[in-house]
């Protein structure tokens, strides 16, 4: 029979069902290898297992796991039970934890053993906390199923077959500048589209090898996985970039082609690189998204990766991806990323609508099958991203993102409209930060903004205002912070004031702030 | 500068205590937890202990040595920082 892949999951399905790919290695998890057929075997008993325990079409099943084997097991067993995923940042605090899982409804939460003091905490603050099935050791305090033993006691069955390509696969939890993190909705049909867009300007195949040290949590990061399975390639999964010595080894060993970073990875790269030369000539493909790669690294790079076609991409989770420079292109098109990924357009429109005449600066707007349905339960906030389209009932993506694009079509970012800091690659919510200072006892007034910073593109700093007669450290604020932010979120630079500067109806002034830091 | 383990050992905690847990309260460290599991450290973090360990034990880390097996727990950081030194 010919199988048409339409789901999330039928590319996994497919590579376990041909004698050829079944064999192959599909993950390699910090140096362990599975074959496809084991991915299979995994996902439909660990599927069966869920449906026994009431997980069907539709339901949310949140992944809060560090980048393990279990974790890829998870992935595809939720879309084969019919469920919903989302992967959830294993750096996530309990506050935000629980503040997902009761935004979501999760039914069943995936988790490690490591990471049980977060869990059980968020748990603890929810009304209808779900069920959770945890890997590794397990102390006896832990109220949860152990991975191995549900998976040792589940027989295979097969998919669920109710599920269609309209349906939920994920929701990816994205910062969103109020402060809570919202889901982006997206449905089997979108990432199945995706993912076959990315494949083909990667020109990428089943004999690739592709790095992931970016947490499966990130959507960057979970298109590693969801392509290598697609095309039956081998992904190469590593915990994180922490420790950058071993994953350069695993590189080398495990022969590496692809390697996706974002500009603070390739920084690193580059300065161990000037400490003791670094060479990957297995790599044919280096990308970039996130944020801007400096245009000096991508001629350094070609030092490190002299077989590799270099790629700046554009994205934001909404659509997963926006734009690819060709590599070929890059020395031409300095700044620039790109234009439309395969399958899809996008338009710079003046606020009135119309589109910008060449070379001005507009509103990024976005259109194809990538773009999300909304954010789950938010329609206030879909609203503000999904516009109506030209066609009937269609809705088309805008970004709130300055770019212009130049008299070839290419596009070259401007900047945000938001007060969003990029840091590290990743996006934080300046409010969420200052809700977390503003809830320490003493704190009068917090306001917190993002300054250049060359390794981490920005660096978080925040101003604090204390109550009179107040005496706190910087310390106790770090502590704080520690206890409920991602490492990422964490404040570089805390200031302590006596004032900050408002605007002329109170508000805080941040370009002020910037402009003229107070004492 | 000489010291011994017992001196490294209580260096090391100190410092992890005072700039990546903020806190003076030396049971929130054990020295034999992973710090990637506890969510302690991280690329920049990693980073910071060894400028940290460079400058106080006076050795030199190359990148090579940045590895789990050498900078993942306090117990771990104590014997890579002994090693380094009667090597040098």
């Amino acid at each position: 029979m010919t199988r048409i892949e339409r789901l999330l999951h039928d590319g996994l399905l497919m590579a376990a069902a041909d004698p050829a790919k079944a064999t192959k290695t599909a993950v390699i998890v910090e140096g362990q290898a599975h074959t496809y057929a084991e991915l299979m075997h995994e996902a439909l008993r660990l599927a069966a297992a869920m449906r026994e325990r009431g997980i069907g079409r539709g339901d949310r099943v949140a992944i809060y796991m560090d980048n393990t084997w279990p974790c890829v097991v998870s992935v595809f067993a939720v879309l084969i039970a019919g469920g919903v995923f989302l992967i959830v940042n294993p750096q996530t605090k309990a506050d935000k934890l629980a503040f997902i899982l009761d935004d979501s409804g999760a039914l069943l939460l995936m988790s490690d053993g490591h990471l049980a003091k977060e869990f059980q905490s968020a748990l603890a603050q929810m009304k209808r906390p779900p069920a959770v099935i945890c890997s590794g050791a397990l102390g006896a305090e832990v109220e949860a199923e152990p991975f191995d033993a549900v998976l040792a006691g589940s027989a295979p069955s097969a998919p669920n077959p109710a599920t269609i390509p309209p349906d939920l696969a994920a929701l990816i939890y994205t910062s969103g500048s109020t402060g809570n993190p919202k889901g982006v909705m997206q449905t089997h049909q979108a990432m199945v589209f995706t993912a076959g867009s990315l494949i083909e300007y990667l020109r990428l195949d089943a004999s690739d090898r592709i790095l992931c040290a970016l947490p499966l949590a990130f959507d960057y990061g979970l298109y590693q996985l969801l392509m290598s399975v697609r095309l039956g390639a081998t992904l190469v999964l590593e915990r994180s970039f922490t420790f950058p010595a071993q994953v350069f080894a695993r590189m080398l060993e495990t022969g590496v082609t692809v390697f996706p970073g974002v500009p603070t990875i390739f920084a690193m790269l580059l300065s161990a690189h000037g400490r003791s030369p670094l060479s990957f000539p297995a790599v044919t493909r280096v990308t970039n998204t996130a944020a801007a790669l400096p245009d000096e690294f991508a001629t350094r790079l070609r030092e490190v990766f002299p077989n590799a076609l270099i790629y700046k991409m554009y994205g934001l989770t909404e659509c997963k991806r926006v734009s690819y420079l060709e590599p070929e292109l890059i020395d031409a098109k300095p700044g620039s990323v790109g234009k439309a990924i395969p399958g899809t357009e996008v338009f710079v429109l003046a606020p009135e609508g119309n589109e910008v005449a060449a070379g001005e600066t507009g509103i990024l707007h976005v259109r194809g099958p990538h773009v999300m349905v909304g954010y789950w339960n938010r329609p206030d906030l879909s609203a503000q991203m999904l516009k109506p389209g030209r066609l009937p009932g269609e809705r088309v993506l805008c970004t709130h993102d300055h770019f212009r694009m130049d008299a070839e079509g290419f596009l070259y970012f401007v900047g945000r409209t938001d007060d969003i800091i990029k840091t590290r690659g990743e996006k934080v919510s300046p409010a969420e930060v200052e809700n977390v200072i503003h809830r320490i006892a003493g704190v009068r007034e917090v306001a917190v903004v993002g300054v250049a910073d060359e390794l981490l593109g920005q660096a978080i700093r925040a101003f604090v205002v204390l109550d009179a007669g107040v005496a706190m450290s910087e310390r106790q604020i770090r502590a704080e912070c520690a206890a409920r932010l991602e490492n990422f979120m964490m404040p570089r630079d805390i200031v302590l004031c006596v004032d900050l500067p408002k605007t002329a109806t109170g508000k805080v002034s941040k370009k002020a702030l910037l402009e003229n830091p107070p004492v | 500068m000489s010291s011994n383990a017992s001196q490294i050992r209580a260096g090391i905690r100190s410092y992890i205590l005072e700039n990546l847990l903020f806190t003076s309260n030396g049971a929130e460290l054990a020295d034999d937890a992973s710090l990637l599991d506890r969510g302690i450290v991280d690329s920049t973090g990693v980073l910071e202990i060894v400028l940290y360990l460079e400058e106080h034990f006076a050795i030199k880390v190359k990148d090579s040595d940045m590895l789990p097996e050498n900078f993942d727990s306090v117990d771990n950081m104590v014997r890579f920082v002994e090693r380094t030194r009667a090597a040098q």
